[in-house]
């Protein structure tokens, strides 16, 4: 345990010194969070008022937030997609460490820098204007509900870093998923405002359910049925991901 | 007489179709320097990517220290300290962050860390670039910053792929004088390689590999004398749209010759193995003259590991780089 400990903390430690040294990587994945805070907020809301029912901005909100975890945990698996392509891992891979801490500690700085990043988010938009009506207690469940939806998304991205041939295929990926699946989800409008066909995708998108319980946090108060339906929700998409995720892995891994 | 403390025995591997290892089997001695030779697809680096457990061999047996890679791939990894072909280090991190990450990797405990890391980074020249980003380093500071990190638990084998590839003359130097650094501390070293001067300059023991077979081992001084003749090598004057005709020509006339054992086109020239003999020079050019061929150059050469490849592959060494593995 001791060894598995010290080989997780070193790589941790790289991944935290790249997050340091290369800021603009975190920058990249926030281009479209604030783009559509700043702007489509600012554009729609006098607009969206009355099919809201209150500020737009603070409707945004949680869409923007769900974003922007979806976001960096499926572009978290591009660094040890680079590491496979340089020969990198396969040197670390010479060393006497578990495999499974080179997924833990990827793991861990993804979720650590979606955390750093939804708290970004969450302060630009109560400097815009949003105000979370649960306040500091629900800071902290919207950044869990964050991290519960990235867990998932980190495992898939995980896959991809390692069942991928190279880092285009994997940029092309993201291009085609996190705006998308938002646009396919309660992010931007309310689901009843959609086409069927994109409730019905809506429906089984999990960003979907955080979303919904994210916003309530912010615009009206600790709504338990909504949160717990979300959890369920949320538990049973990283449930499956863990375990596809480790049935892959174990045999790119070996 | 003590193990060998690499034991590679009818050793296996193909991928798809191509055979990359096609049954060789070798020792390697303890404290020796031992180099895998042979151009580029020849199957060295699937040889040392078993030996370094990245890659599980079809059949035959692989062992390190008396650790077989498949029963106790981690233990194997303890023992083996892996310099890669390609460039490994991380441009983010420093030089000291480097190895304090590999420290890790293998498990120092902290009393020991520092003292190793200060020894690596002496041991390869870099005293003083420590807090030196990787991407400010230059190419050669990198190669010796990637040894460096493959030193840092003090491993008993320490296996190099192809460790002086893309250098400059004087980084290559260095790192030579390093790899006999390690060997004079008791580290046993296998490296691969495709110049023949490294291996003539570096290794104990040498392994001559051709697609995937090993086709001649021994000292480097013993390889050259079994050959037991010496190399003329004839350039006949260029600008000659006919030389392929005049070499033709070139080569029957000298197979006359009494102490001629065989000769070898190598492009403009013809590699011709005699017994060592003063009179071949003269009895060569002699020859050439009589069928109207006017010599550009000729050299008279003991036998280097390159005429030994040619001899046991049967074809030059640098026309060897299209096979798989």
């Amino acid at each position: 345990m001791g060894d598995f400990l010290q080989e997780t903390k070193a790589q941790l430690g790289r991944w935290m010194i790249h997050l340091k040294r290369e800021p603009f990587n975190v920058a990249f994945n926030l281009v479209n969070p604030l783009i559509l805070l700043i702007f489509m907020g600012g554009a729609f809301q006098a607009l969206a008022r009355d099919s809201v029912g209150g500020d737009y901005r603070s409707y945004l909100l949680p869409g923007i937030l769900a974003l922007t975890a979806f976001g960096n945990s499926m572009a978290g698996g591009i660094p040890l997609l680079f590491d496979r392509e340089t020969g990198f891992l396969l040197r670390l891979m010479s060393a006497p460490i578990s495999r499974a801490s080179i997924l833990v500690s990827r793991f861990l700085a993804v979720n650590l820098s979606t955390m750093l990043q939804c708290l970004l988010i969450l302060a630009l938009g109560l400097l815009f204007g949003a105000r979370i009506a649960t306040g500091l207690g629900g800071v902290v469940a919207l950044l869990m509900i964050g991290l519960l939806l990235g867990f998932g998304v980190t495992v898939i991205s995980l896959i991809l870093a390692f069942v991928l041939e190279n880092h285009g295929d994997f940029f092309a990926i993201l291009g085609v998923t996190a705006l998308p699946l938002s646009f396919l989800s309660s992010a931007f409008v309310p689901l009843d405002a959609l086409p069927l066909w994109m409730r019905l995708l809506a429906r089984v998108n999990p960003m979907t359910y955080a979303i919904d319980a994210m916003r309530s946090l912010i615009l009206t108060g600790w709504d338990w049925p909504r949160l717990l339906l979300m959890v369920i929700v949320l538990l049973v998409f990283d449930g499956a991901m863990f375990w596809l995720g480790a049935r892959v892995l174990s045999r790119q891994l070996a | 007489m003590s193990d060998p403390v690499i034991r590679i025995e009818n050793l296996r591997k193909s991928y798809g179709p191509v055979v990359a290892l096609d049954g060789i089997s070798l020792e390697v001695k303890q404290g020796e320097i031992f180099g895998l030779l042979g151009p580029n697809g020849a199957g060295k680096t699937t040889t040392v990517k078993i030996l370094t457990t990245l890659v599980r061999p079809d059949g035959g047996k692989a062992e390190v220290a008396g650790t077989d890679v498949l029963s106790d791939p981690a233990k194997v990894r303890s023992l083996v300290g892996y310099v890669p072909q390609e460039l490994t280090v991380d441009p983010y991190l420093t030089a000291q962050e480097h190895l304090s990450y590999y420290a890790d990797l293998y498990h120092l405990p902290a009393a020991s860390r520092e003292t190793r890391i200060q020894e690596a980074l002496a041991l390869v020249g870099l005293a003083g670039l420590e807090d030196r980003r990787a991407r400010h380093l230059s190419g050669g500071t990198k190669k010796k910053l990637d040894l460096a990190c493959g030193l840092i638990h003090r491993p008993p084998v320490i296996v190099l792929d192809e460790p002086s590839l893309g250098l400059d003359v004087q980084v290559r130097r260095d790192v030579w004088n390093y790899i006999v650094r390690l060997k004079e501390r008791g580290t046993t070293l296998f490296l691969c390689t495709n110049y023949m001067d490294e291996a003539e300059r570096l290794c104990d023991e040498v392994a001559i590999i051709d697609r995937g077979k090993i086709v001649a081992m021994g000292s480097p001084a013993a390889l050259r004398s079994q050959l037991k003749r010496d190399v003329v090598s004839v350039e006949i004057a260029s600008a000659n749209e006919h030389h392929g005709e005049s070499l033709e020509s070139l080569e029957k006339a000298v197979s006359q010759l009494s102490m001629v054992q065989r000769s070898v086109k190598d492009g403009t020239r013809l590699k011709i193995y005699v017994e060592s003999n003063d009179a071949a020079l003269p009895k060569i050019i002699e020859a050439a003259a009589s069928v109207g061929i006017s010599v550009q150059s000729i050299t008279y050469s003991r036998p280097g590991l390159d005429d030994v490849f040619l001899h046991y592959a049967g074809r030059a060494f640098s026309a060897g780089g299209e096979s798989g593995g």
